[in-house]
């Protein structure tokens, strides 16, 4: 595994980010490499592979959400394409969108 | 450690003088009285509501008649519903100092403000110069709080404080962990660490009734800085946070208010039971902090990714900070950098060992850095509860 990234516990089907990625770096995903869209911040989560609408996220080994669009090994997993399976999580417009 | 002794054998690390307002109207009286003497362990807490209400009344009971704390006044407006006699009453009982300020009958704002201030540096000087007795591991409760969590603390922090609590757990102390909104989808991982299977029971029920009452509130225990941070749901949030509860078997459930009875690893539900009436269970970190406070915390670990500088008011508050780029920004607030584990220059146990050596020292004189920085922050608001089951607590 890529010393940027974390795996968790080895059911998972994130990783976790251990030092701020910059769009075009290359990281290395159980021997897959893949490049980084947009940056992505530490402690944030990345795909370990695919995972379909509607397939659990697995983190720490255990389920902590519901992916809500397909998601490609590599991507970026946050509150844009999956959710809770128990209440919404609150996220404040981002200051382009407040205005 | 060196401790103070109390009346009903249980001994504080510190020896306050609590000033509590017993309704908004009497906050700046009781803010004015404690504020010259602040940086010599005067406190304020206070209820700011003027309806009735048995929790608040048992939070202050139980604040007022804390170990940490040496001698109390009273600031009461003289109008409010509060039931200052059963307050009072139990706080002589307890054998501490007590004196009652009603403003309306001491002549208004400057005479209460005069009265209040003679009073206390009158005890002041009483208990610092009150002997001390030695105080053991055992005889400890810590409390454990997360707040301003982000993708970190799941990973650093909350783990290396719960390797702290198996440390002080093994040594004999009783620690307690909460939230139980922040614990949703751990329930069955958590139930299977229950000492007991009718503890387990109530363990699931409790996290059940926390996922039922933010599902009507609308959002769970959730904030935004929590997503900019990393954290994508509740669950993940739980998963962080739970790891603050170490390895150690649940002896026990507990509600705000109640002493654990023996060592051993404690749950605090904080959620309101029976219907909705009040909003938010805990409207903020501090209202979790007077909770563990007041169930008999002398000591509380608050583990934080983004970067609170909370202190509290009676007990100190240890900061574990869990992101090292927060903790370079904010090493001023922090008492611990558990980001060193991010970085690989540490492991968890030896940032469990340094936090469990952090309580012990603060049983020795030292001081906390939101102690130092004279952060006092408490807040107490609205809630009902009934009484724990038999099957809570240990045998």
């Amino acid at each position: 595994m890529d010393t940027r990234l974390l795996l968790l516990d080895p059911r998972d089907n994130v990783v976790v980010v251990r030092a701020h990625l910059a769009a075009g770096d290359a990281v290395l995903i159980d021997n897959s490499e893949h490049v980084i869209g947009a940056p992505v911040a530490m402690a944030h989560k990345l795909a370990r592979r695919d995972i379909a609408s509607g397939e659990k996220v697995l983190k720490y080994g255990a389920p902590i959400g519901v992916a809500t669009t397909d998601i490609p090994a590599g991507a970026h997993v946050h509150v844009h394409n999956m959710r809770s399976d128990y209440t919404p999580s609150f996220v404040l417009p981002k200051e382009a969108e407040a205005s | 450690m060196k401790a103070w002794l109390r009346s009903d054998g249980r001994k504080g690390i510190r020896n306050i003088v609590v000033v509590a307002y017993l309704v908004e109207c009497a906050h700046h009286v009781a803010r004015e009285i404690a504020w010259s003497l602040r940086e010599n362990d005067v406190h304020t807490i206070g209820f700011p509501g003027c309806y009735p209400n048995e929790y608040a009344q048992k939070m202050m009971e139980q604040l007022c008649t804390h170990p940490n704390v040496g001698a109390v006044l009273l600031v009461s407006l003289g109008c409010e519903n509060f039931n200052k006699l059963a307050l009072s009453h139990a706080v002589r009982k307890s054998g501490r100092p007590l004196n009652t300020i009603t403003i309306q009958a001491t002549g208004g704002t400057r005479a209460s403000i005069n009265a209040g201030r003679e009073w206390v540096a009158a005890q002041r000087a009483a208990l610092d110069a009150a002997p001390t007795v030695d105080m053991d591991v055992s005889e400890l409760i810590v409390g454990t709080v997360c707040g301003g969590s982000d993708g970190t603390s799941g990973i650093t922090g909350n783990p290396a404080a719960g390797r702290a609590f198996d440390m002080l757990i093994e040594q004999g102390a009783a620690c307690i962990f909460e939230e139980t909104g922040e614990l949703i989808g751990c329930e069955h991982i958590m139930a299977a660490r229950a000492a007991t299977p009718a503890l387990a029971v109530e363990i699931e029920g409790a996290v059940a009734k926390a996922a039922r009452y933010y599902a009507a509130m609308g959002y769970g225990s959730f904030s935004s800085g929590n997503a900019d941070g990393g954290l994508s749901t509740i669950e993940e949030k739980s998963m962080g946070a739970y790891a603050k509860s170490g390895r150690s078997p649940i002896v026990g459930m507990i509600k705000p208010g109640d002493v654990p009875v023996k060592g051993g690893l404690y749950l605090l539900d904080v959620v309101p039971d029976g219907d909705i009436r009040f909003g938010y269970p805990n409207i903020n970190d501090n209202a979790e902090i007077a909770e563990l406070i007041a169930c008999g915390s002398h000591v509380v670990l608050f583990v934080t990714g983004r970067g609170s500088v909370v202190g509290s008011a009676i007990s100190p508050v240890i900061k574990i900070c869990a992101n090292p780029e927060t903790y370079r920004r904010m090493a001023d607030d922090m008492d611990v950098d558990a980001g060193r584990i991010l970085d690989g220059e540490a492991g968890l146990d030896d940032v469990g060992t340094e936090i469990r050596d952090l309580v012990l020292a603060l049983g020795s004189g030292a001081r906390t850095r939101s102690e130092e920085l004279g952060h006092q922050e408490f807040i107490l608001t609205y809630k009902s509860f009934e009484p724990i089951g038999p099957a809570c607590l240990p045998a």
